[in-house]
């Protein structure tokens, strides 16, 4: 089957179906900002100079997929980048408290880029054929960057879960932490069917989610002597993806719009 | 007839002045050499040329643009210059040239094959008794490593 045949073209979008894409476009956008974000916090601060190299240059690759992301919208929407990246109020975006919460010590760091990275690739996964051609395009050019991200998570979880002591109790508690914010992360928001449903996404929320499950209890069976999880995902009230956020948010906000509020028209 | 020709002609001609337009963060190689220019398109005196980035995020695009459209104007017969940067095709480490490869050894900097994270070749003293000290590197595109055998730190391009 060729996507290419039946691809939804940017100027043949309904208006239904257009605030459908750009409502998960921003999803992806601010996940990937805040996150980034939080990253390049760590620069100056993490146990070795070899992370600080590594947390700026995953930082500087989350803030560019936030980028290609925002510039998606602006080709739907009109909206500068700049303008979507730095000028909203946090009511107006759409990532999920995961990625604002403070970073915290290295363990729930780890842990929680970890845990973002895996869910991160499954939504790399269900984009590469989407029927909108630009977002399958950008999925499959992330992916490929995302691959060093995974493995050096990967690593550090391993490493951190397996030599016992204080680190092995930080990384069950981070995970704990991390737990109690999953069902946001992997809420998609009001439109979740619709993406399916139109070829935006080329698996369903729920073929998405327990994939995501059984990679997760996959973890907590590595790490032997840590109790067996199941994990249900409950649609509460979504709050992320609703705008509804932690006051972490608005701490990132303040930060980030620093420049651009003493200058509004600063290049960078 | 003659008038393709020409077109022709002057295409060659503007893709080696492209070849002058080097990598920022890397000065030896340029941009024709990485394999990021995808293709040129020349009207009248108009030109069109789509670049695929090597990272998404990586922050030298802009200055890369600028560098191409300040070299191409300097054409006598050249008055507008666009540069987009696109994602289809995708760049991969495997478009850099063997003359590109070279001079990235010259510099230092190893290209690995796709799979070969495990077992790349020190650009100093060619031995493969190296390790992988940082998967991340100086740039987004790049990671370090260490030589065994001549002990000295070296950097490869990430293979993507």
């Amino acid at each position: 089957m060729s996507h290419e045949m039946n691809s939804l073209a940017p100027e043949l979008l309904t208006g239904q179906q257009r605030m459908i894409l750009v409502d998960w476009l921003t999803q992806l956008a601010d996940d990937e900002f805040i996150i980034g974000h939080r990253d390049s916090e760590w620069l100056g601060l993490c146990p070795t100079v070899e992370e600080d190299v590594a947390f700026s240059s995953i930082a500087q690759d989350e803030v560019g997929h936030a980028v290609f992301y925002y510039e998606l919208i602006q080709e739907l929407e009109g909206v500068s980048a700049d303008d979507l990246a730095f000028q909203r109020l946090a009511h107006e975006r759409k990532n999920s408290l995961l990625v604002e919460r403070e970073n915290g010590d290295w363990a729930y760091t780890i842990v929680r880029h970890y845990l973002y990275d895996l869910w991160d690739q499954i939504r790399l996964d269900a984009m590469v054929e989407s029927r909108y051609v630009p977002l399958a395009h950008g999925a499959k050019k992330m992916k490929r960057e995302e691959y060093y991200h995974l493995i050096h998570f990967q690593h550090w979880f391993a490493r951190l879960t397996k030599c016992g002591g204080e680190a092995r109790e930080r990384m069950k508690n981070a995970m704990e932490l991390v737990e109690q914010d999953l069902d946001d992360l992997l809420d998609m928001g009001l439109y979740e069917t619709d993406l399916f449903s139109w070829g935006i996404l080329t698996k369903s929320s729920e073929e998405m989610r327990s994939e995501f499950y059984s990679r997760y209890e996959e973890l907590w069976r590595d790490m032997s002597d840590l109790s067996e999880r199941k994990l249900i995902f409950s649609k509460q009230i979504s709050k992320g993806r609703m705008g509804q956020h932690s006051p972490a948010l608005a701490s990132v906000l303040e930060n980030m719009t620093e420049v651009i509020r003493f200058d509004p028209n600063a290049q960078w | 007839m003659t008038q393709t020709h020409n077109g022709k002609q002057k295409k060659e001609r503007f893709h080696q002045i492209l070849d002058e337009v080097k990598d920022p963060e890397i000065p030896v190689i340029s941009i024709v050499e990485m394999g990021m220019v995808h293709q040129i398109t020349v009207e009248d005196r108009t030109i069109w040329v789509e670049v695929m980035p090597t990272f998404l995020g990586c922050p030298a695009l802009e200055m890369i643009r600028s560098s191409i459209r300040e070299r191409l104007l300097q054409e006598p017969d050249m008055d507008e210059v666009f540069v987009e940067f696109i994602r289809d095709p995708l760049w991969s480490s495997e478009r850099i040239s063997p003359i590109g490869k070279e001079k990235l050894a010259g510099f230092g900097l190893a290209t690995p094959a796709m799979d070969g994270l495990d077992q790349v070749e020190c650009p100093y003293c060619q031995s493969s008794g190296t390790s992988l000290v940082n998967l991340f590197g100086s740039t987004a595109c790049r990671s370090i490593y260490y030589c065994r055998s001549c002990k000295e730190p070296f950097e490869a391009m990430k293979p993507i």
